[in-house]
């Protein structure tokens, strides 16, 4: 077996009394999708949030190619090749839809003092026309991102995240917020593009059919704890998974077999 | 560099030509009034870069008195009265005390990086008008600098030979901060505004643009302060570092605007003539007059002055093609 690309050893986080991640040992190897699952205040958010570097764990260790990064800054990590959507879409909401794109490329691409480097370079300005239309937002092109729908504004967020490249991304409930028919779409769009990269990508997600159709692997979360890992078949007839997280008992393929 | 091409800099060139004449040739009372608003504009061109970034300090007389007493402070006891070596002290000096205090300052937004930039020019404020050897509350005079090692015999020449200098060196900073505004780092001014989690997450930190643009301004500042206090030839706590002089800096800073490198000139221009003429129309209330100019610019003008003249500019070249079309036409 290939070293794992993210290995995560013994960690805890503790909010005072809060138990957010209670000894979570698990690695990932370059190329999975995984699914992470689990009920509100499991610990997923957190989980996300250690890996990322926007929290400190209380205890444990995080190895990113065998190189602990526990306790770096997010843009330490992000420069590393570790990026991140978040739940709440976080967008430059007064820049356009190019002028936030623009911003990711120049800054992953302008390292120390490339950063002093006009940022309407026409080789950045292509790079962020390709990726908009990947994401297939290149039609709002000069619209604020304030102006966006949802949908699209979810797609900017995750657009922005792979923008530098990454080689790890981590997209926090891509889906929350949009409507159930428009959940399939959006994330054919966003998985679509981002099979190209290669990434290893590692996504919290509450709606079970997205989990069954698009990961490899399922990580199921409960009080902290990782209460299952397994391929998504053998995951959501897990007894546990379907009484802490489902809430019932799954129906393989959503009906729709 | 494609800066060539920007229309800003061909813009700020093409009247660096035009005021160098114009100036030789308006009497002198005018070369004064000059002198006051491009020292200060210096100085705004600063506080525009913080204020893109949603940033507004009240407490930037700190620079620009710590530029201008460096400069009154070295003429009086070192000897060396040079423009060029006084204006490049008091700019180093407050650059040094910026960056220092950049690492307190980038902690904080809003209210609280306003107020504590106060809080800092208050110390100095209190420092100044407790030392005597400073100058306490009267502050002092200073000699006529020389222009690399040239004396002018007639005061009037030297103020020239001043405002030539200011000019110059204002055109400069200018173009500086125009491709310091283009570049990616300059760029992130709105996007730290709206969003400073997101631009962690791109890989740079928020409190370290915000640095470095604090320290830009504290350069303009001391710059600004340094030639105000050659232009006065004196120096004094009340004018340059109490609050009232900040509160002045972030006025100029309003009326003239954030949309271009230029605003800061005009709109100190305007700012020395409103002020001269409301303080003759109304020796004990022209900051009623001053303090009305705001409400106007606030309620009709979110643009400022800048925002005025470039309406009035689009709509003027939007007219012309307007017009031909229907020739065109028929
Ligand atoms: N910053 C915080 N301060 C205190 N408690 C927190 C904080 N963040 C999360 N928690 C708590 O940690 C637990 C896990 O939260 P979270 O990771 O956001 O869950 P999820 O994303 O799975 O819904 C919850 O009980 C939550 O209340
Ligand atoms: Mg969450």
């Amino acid at each position: 077996m290939p070293p794992p690309i993210l290995d995560v050893r013994n960690l805890h986080k503790n909010f005072g009394a809060v138990t957010a991640a209670s000894n979570i040992n698990v690695s990932f190897t370059a190329g999975e999708t995984v699914g992470i699952i689990g009920a509100n205040g499991a610990g997923k958010t957190t989980f996300v949030n250690m890996i990322t570097g926007y929290l400190k764990p209380t205890r444990g260790a995080i190895l990113y190619r065998s190189r602990e990064i526990t306790g770096l800054p997010p843009r330490s990590i992000a420069r590393l090749g570790i990026c991140r959507s978040f739940q709440v879409s976080q967008v430059f909401v007064s820049l356009s839809v190019l002028e936030n794109l623009l911003t990711a490329v120049a800054i992953a691409s302008s390292p120390g003092l490339g950063m002093l480097r006009p940022l309407r370079r026409p080789e950045l300005i292509e790079r962020a026309e390709r990726i908009m239309e990947r994401y297939r937002i290149a039609a709002f092109r000069d619209q604020l991102a304030s102006e966006l729908s949802q949908g699209a504004r979810k797609l900017l967020d995750i657009a922005m995240a792979v923008a530098g490249g990454p080689k790890i991304l981590l997209l926090d409930e891509p889906t929350s917020g949009i409507s159930t028919e428009e959940k399939q779409p959006l994330m054919d769009v966003v998985m679509e593009a981002l099979k190209q990269d290669e990434l290893t990508i590692l996504f919290v997600e509450h709606d079970m059919e997205i989990v069954e159709r698009y990961v490899d692997r399922v990580l199921a979360f409960y009080q902290g704890e990782v209460i299952c890992d397994a391929p998504p078949a053998e995951a959501l007839r897990d007894p546990k998974v379907q009484e802490f997280v489902i809430g019932g008992e799954y129906q393989a393929g959503g009906g729709h077999a | 560099m494609n800066l060539v091409r920007d229309r800003t800099v061909q813009g700020l060139t093409l009247a660096l030509g035009v005021m160098l004449i114009v100036s030789a040739l308006v009497p002198s009372w005018i070369v004064n009034q000059l002198l006051f608003a491009f020292s200060r504009a210096i100085v705004v061109l600063g506080l525009l870069v913080l204020w893109r970034t949603r940033l507004v300090s009240f407490g930037h007389a700190l620079y620009f008195g710590l530029g201008a007493y460096t400069v009154a402070m070295t003429s009086r006891y070192t000897g060396v009265n040079d423009a060029f070596a006084l204006l490049g002290a008091a700019a180093l000096l407050s650059t040094v005390v910026g960056f220092f205090v950049g690492f307190i300052i980038r902690r904080y937004r809003d209210i609280f990086f306003a107020m504590l930039n106060l809080a800092f020019s208050m110390i100095l404020y209190g420092i100044l008008v407790k030392t005597e050897a400073l100058g306490s509350t009267d502050g002092f005079t200073i000699e006529q600098p020389t222009f690399a090692g040239i004396a002018f015999e007639d005061p009037s020449e030297g103020k020239l030979a001043l405002l030539c200098l200011l000019m110059v060196v204002g055109w400069a900073v200018a173009v500086g901060v125009q491709a310091y505004l283009r570049s990616t780092l300059g760029r992130l001014t709105t996007a730290i505004g709206d969003n400073e989690i997101r631009v962690e997450y791109l890989g740079y930190s928020a409190e370290h643009a915000i640095h470095i643009k604090y320290v830009l301004s504290t350069f303009l500042a001391g710059l600004g302060g340094g030639f105000m206090a050659l232009a006065l030839g004196q120096v004094d706590p009340d004018s340059m570092v109490n609050w009232t002089a900040s509160g002045e800096l972030v006025f100029v800073t309003i009326l003239s605007g954030p949309g271009s490198v230029a605003a800061p000139f005009i709109g100190s221009f305007v700012f020395e003539i409103l002020r001269t003429y409301a303080f003759e129309w109304m020796p004990h209330a022209w900051q009623m007059i001053v303090g009305g100019t705001l409400l106007i610019v606030i309620f009709f003008m979110p643009g400022g002055l800048w925002g005025l003249v470039s309406g009035v500019a689009q709509r003027l070249t939007r007219r012309r093609p307007a017009a031909a079309a229907p020739g065109a036409g028929g």
